[in-house]
């Protein structure tokens, strides 16, 4: 599936508005993980209006594709899109983290229609979407399960317990991301618990790595069509594509700053942040217009 | 030989609690093909091969990773499948404590934990293959049923039971040769109501898992050597617990003995206390099991022995409750 100019276009236009959304999630709920949801958010729109086949009137449809968010406090990015697919009435995110609110910091799967697991202790959601992916295998089904983890959420052991099981059961029909904001609450991924060599360790335990900027839609179709094309031509080993990206991406002054794990915005932070992410929209939309073909 | 440890604490032509578990899952694979079987290297010391030989492609080994194991059966079961997932109760309940909680039992997935060598039973292995606390986790974790059946035939009736009702459960069995208390599987098994297994009007034994035979043959020896009628209620159900049974216990008999292969801390023994004590009526009370420290390493039956946990203790813990007085309750029978 190759991206057209349009659609490009049309994807940073959704792009934009998800932002715009999670920054009016995080300003009515007074505080929110905003860094790594603004990381991310890229990374869910082209997985979910680009290539998921889903049915929104059928949530529950079994041959849908899966989407696995195991940095699961990325739910303030991740709810506005459940939202905005019409799984969840918009109304709701204006509820987010209140009390008797459905949606909390982590988003519980049986009660936040759209989501595909209860995830927010980190480490567990690799395990899962290996998990449903050979679900599919042993029903016949032809869903395919999209999966993101968290940079820093790589310190946790299980992820390379599910990494190696992903392999050695030659599990294809799953795509995996890391966001690679190289930011964690405590500080920067290498001064908190070193992880590189990132790719090299990935591709150790039997993955073929893509390693893209993570905020670049078009690099981000590129690595899924790979994947893809690995799983329909019988690759044998799992596809991760490592995202560099930016934490608080779209906010100039919250980006790549460690401290932006999780914030508040008042109303001078929350206007001075709709502005950038207008200037940020302006920029991307030159860039798809030059790149674009 | 079959890998796995061979048995040789006890020799007997019959079929071992997790081998009857094995043919169970086997049955349940060819009834059901939404059943699938996963284990984390212990294919063979939980008996679970056949399934794998019989249905390779709905059996999933992901090597020595219990955490991995517990999401990835519950990916599965999200995805529509019933996974039995297979490994030791000690893994099961705390190696993968957080992946239990969290994806199981708060997506409250239809995945069936069955974990072996649960209490001492994997005697000579030592404290790190004991699961004593194991039933301390579990049964405070929402969504999760918790069943710790008494012998092979229960198992048996307890795996058909898991399979047939929604939701995650924790199945907790021995090793290896448990003592057979039933005479076939068709006693009326139930999830969430004890069976008694020995009629009683002066004391009720309240025991679960490889206790139960251990409190019948208690039962059996005081009846006829000093009269006296022991009631014994084998609760299989931890969660959910028999409470009108455990209120009859209290009504009837008023001194209740628990008795369990595990800590008295947080297992059966604290459920049954649970109950007693909001009830509000008094009751002659004692919990027989690991008081709070480790087991020491040796053969099942003796480290039974030494935790109180079998006949021998369990006569000695009757005859010392017998002895107990406690002030008679005017208004008792209004009451209830």
């Amino acid at each position: 599936m190759s991206l057209s100019k349009a659609e490009w276009l049309a994807l940073e236009k959704k792009v934009d508005e998800l932002r715009n959304l999670t920054l009016d999630t995080t300003y009515w709920a007074g505080s929110g993980h905003i860094g790594g949801g603004m990381s991310v958010l890229d990374i869910m729109t082209v997985c979910y209006y680009k290539y998921m086949n889903i049915k929104v009137d059928d949530p529950q449809w079994a041959d849908r594709d899966r989407f696995i968010l195991s940095k699961g406090h990325a739910a303030v990015a991740y709810a506005p899109v459940l939202c905005d697919l019409g799984f969840n009435d918009k109304e709701m995110l204006k509820t987010f983290n209140l009390s008797g609110s459905k949606m909390g910091m982590h988003l519980d799967s049986n009660k936040v229609v759209g989501a595909d697991a209860s995830t927010g202790s980190l480490g567990h959601g690799l395990s899962i979407a290996v998990g449903t992916a050979l679900a599919a295998r042993v029903t016949g089904r032809k869903y395919m399960t999209f999966c993101v983890l968290g940079d820093g959420e790589c310190d946790e052991g299980s992820n390379w317990e599910a990494a190696m099981t992903a392999a050695h059961y030659k599990v294809t029909n799953l795509i995996s991301f890391v966001d690679r904001n190289k930011c964690m609450i405590d500080g920067r991924t290498e001064d908190v618990k070193n992880l590189e060599p990132f790719c090299d360790k990935w591709r150790a335990f039997g993955f073929i790595v893509k390693e893209i900027d993570g905020n670049n839609i078009k690099e981000l179709c590129e690595a899924i069509d790979f994947a893809y094309e690995n799983h329909a031509n019988g690759g044998t080993q799992p596809v991760m594509i490592v995202c560099n990206t930016l934490k608080g991406c779209g906010i100039d002054f919250i980006e790549d700053d460690y401290t932006w794990h999780y914030g508040a915005f008042d109303d001078d932070r929350y206007n001075r942040g709709k502005k950038a992410l207008a200037e940020t929209y302006k920029k991307r939309v030159a860039r798809a217009e030059k790149e674009g073909a | 030989m079959a890998g796995g440890m061979t048995y040789t604490a006890i020799e007997s032509t019959q079929l071992s609690t997790s081998e009857i578990y094995g043919q169970a899952l086997v049955e349940l694979g060819r009834e059901h093909p939404d059943v699938v079987a996963l284990t984390a290297d212990l294919a063979k010391s939980t008996k679970i091969g056949d399934f794998m030989k019989e249905f390779p492609d709905r059996f999933f080994n992901v090597g020595i990773a219990e955490q991995d194991m517990f999401g990835v059966a519950a990916g599965m079961a999200r995805a529509g499948l019933v996974p039995f997932l297979s490994t030791f109760s000690q893994f099961a309940s705390f190696r993968a404590a957080d992946q239990l909680h969290t994806d199981l039992c708060y997506q409250n997935v239809n995945a069936k934990v069955i974990a072996t060598h649960s209490g001492t039973s994997f005697g000579q292995a030592g404290s790190t293959h004991h699961a004593i606390c194991d039933l301390a986790v579990t049964r405070s974790i929402p969504n999760l049923t918790v069943i710790v059946p008494a012998d092979g035939y229960e198992t048996y009736n307890a795996v058909k039971a898991a399979y047939a009702t929604p939701g995650p459960f924790y199945l907790r069995i021995n090793r290896g040769f448990d003592r057979v208390l039933y005479e076939n599987s068709d006693y009326g098994f139930e999830i969430g109501k004890a069976v008694t297994v020995h009629e009683g009007t002066d004391l009720t034994v309240i025991a679960c898992g490889s206790c139960v035979f251990q409190a019948v043959q208690a039962a059996d020896f005081l009846e006829k050597a000093e009269g006296l009628k022991v009631r014994v209620l084998n609760m299989h159900t931890i969660k959910p617990l028999d409470k009108e049974a455990i209120l009859k216990a209290v009504m009837d008999t008023r001194r209740i003995i628990t008795v369990e292969d595990h800590s008295v801390l947080g297992g059966l023994g604290s459920a049954v206390a649970e109950v007693v004590v909001e009830s509000g009526k008094g009751c002659a009370f004692k919990k027989l099991g690991a008081n709070d420290k480790f087991a020491p390493i040796g053969l099942h039956e003796d480290i039974m022995a030494d935790l109180g946990i079998d006949a021998n203790g369990i006569i000695e813990a009757v005859r010392e409750v017998m002895k107990k007085d406690f002030e008679e309750d005017d208004n008792w029978d209004d009451e209830m």
